[in-house]
């Protein structure tokens, strides 16, 4: 897989209002060898991205230093997202679906983590296209189940680099119940 | 003469305690794991701003209690909330609890049980603050010796070196600063 001379390290996205809780969660990625990212609301996560309100591809401002993802050839951009949910103003809930709405960003892999166990809330984040969805306080072990859904990406990229037209098999690691079909598509991230 | 040894032991038997008080919970000693040479002090740095917060918070809800015209139960929730939140983040297990015992009388809108619940979480948080602070001096305290041993060539009396990496980080910092490692052999 010598395709990716440019990634030496995934890059997370991590939102959390709480300053102590974006602390854990920078400590447990980096921990890991993930290079983080961390903001403290959905906005400034947006923000980041590139994405400002309706337009995808806004002139960025000078906070904003990687490339956007959409560009193939410089893969500087965000491998994953890990947002809180409860949050003041734009909610993890709604980050996740502004996410996937975006052309540019709905492959990006996005985990939502959350201090209460509301099951009709988690059912819906991973009906909605979330990957994981972690009860805090987040542990190592959880942090740990991210990196499969981050080589899926890096899988896609370099089926794509050597030309396959081979389809994924089904690596579905989320749980069965899902109906959305997520692997149909040999878009890059 | 082992002090290392004796310090070592001392840190150990007060970590002891604090989980069998109930003090911190296992969240706390996943926070410990996150230590390393690249954040030595990661669990120092989380509690400190943890006591920021919580004093804040506290502050924030002894006014709000004290309001004549009325008292906003909705922020006093919010306040709740984020120190609940925190306080679990960190395993601040007694906090936690007693976040959520506040929260039953915030809900219900009751200014005494409130009034209760805060004197209780203040009570809490000097506990906490008091034990980790101790904690933190005889942790810092038992590494410098460490180095100071090392110093002075005597660090194999001592029969295990606390961290071999907070070590390492220690003596980095002071040749960094100008200083260096005299070994005596």
């Amino acid at each position: 897989m010598g395709n990716m001379a440019t990634q030496t390290q995934f890059h997370v996205l991590a939102v959390d209002d709480s300053l102590i809780d974006r602390k854990l969660i920078e400590r447990l990625l980096k921990t890991s060898s993930y290079q983080v990212t961390a903001v403290d609301s959905g906005s400034k996560a947006l923000e980041f991205l590139g994405l400002n309100g309706e337009n995808e591809d806004e002139e960025r401002n000078s906070s904003v230093e990687s490339v956007s993802a959409a560009d193939e050839d410089h893969q500087v951009g965000v491998n994953l997202i890990i947002t809180d949910y409860c949050m003041p103003g734009m909610t993890g809930y709604d980050l996740l679906r502004k996410i996937k709405q975006s052309s540019s960003f709905k492959d990006i892999p996005v985990v939502i983590m959350s201090s209460e166990n509301i099951p009709s809330r988690i059912n819906r984040c991973l009906e909605d296209g979330a990957e994981e969805f972690f009860l805090k306080p987040v542990k190592l072990s959880d942090v740990n189940k991210l990196r499969p859904h981050l080589m899926k990406g890096i899988t896609t990229k370099t089926e794509m680099q050597s030309n396959t037209n081979k389809r994924k098999g089904s690596e579905e690691i989320q749980s069965p119940d899902r109906t959305r079909p997520r692997y149909n598509e040999l878009e890059v991230v | 003469m082992d002090f290392v040894n004796q310090l070592q032991r001392k840190f150990i038997d007060y970590s002891s305690s604090l989980h069998r008080e109930g003090i911190v919970d296992d969240q706390f000693t996943q926070l410990r794991k996150l230590e390393d040479e690249n954040s030595p002090h990661f669990v120092m740095e989380v509690a400190s701003l943890f006591f920021e917060d919580c004093e804040k918070l506290i502050n924030n809800m002894a006014i709000a209690l004290e309001q004549k015209q009325g008292v906003d139960f909705k922020q006093i929730d919010e306040c709740i909330h984020q120190l609940k939140g925190s306080s679990s983040s960190i395993g601040a297990m007694r906090v936690k609890n007693a976040c959520i015992a506040f929260r039953s009388f915030s809900d219900a809108q009751n200014r005494e049980g409130c009034l209760r619940c805060l004197q209780q979480l203040s009570h809490e948080y000097s506990l906490l603050k008091n034990k980790l602070q101790t904690l933190f001096v005889v942790s810092v305290a038992s590494r410098y010796l460490y180095v100071c041993l090392l110093m002075v060539g005597r660090e194999n009396e001592h029969a295990e070196p606390f961290s071999d990496v907070l070590v390492f980080q220690l003596e980095q910092q002071i040749v960094a600063a100008g200083g260096s490692i005299p070994r005596v052999h």
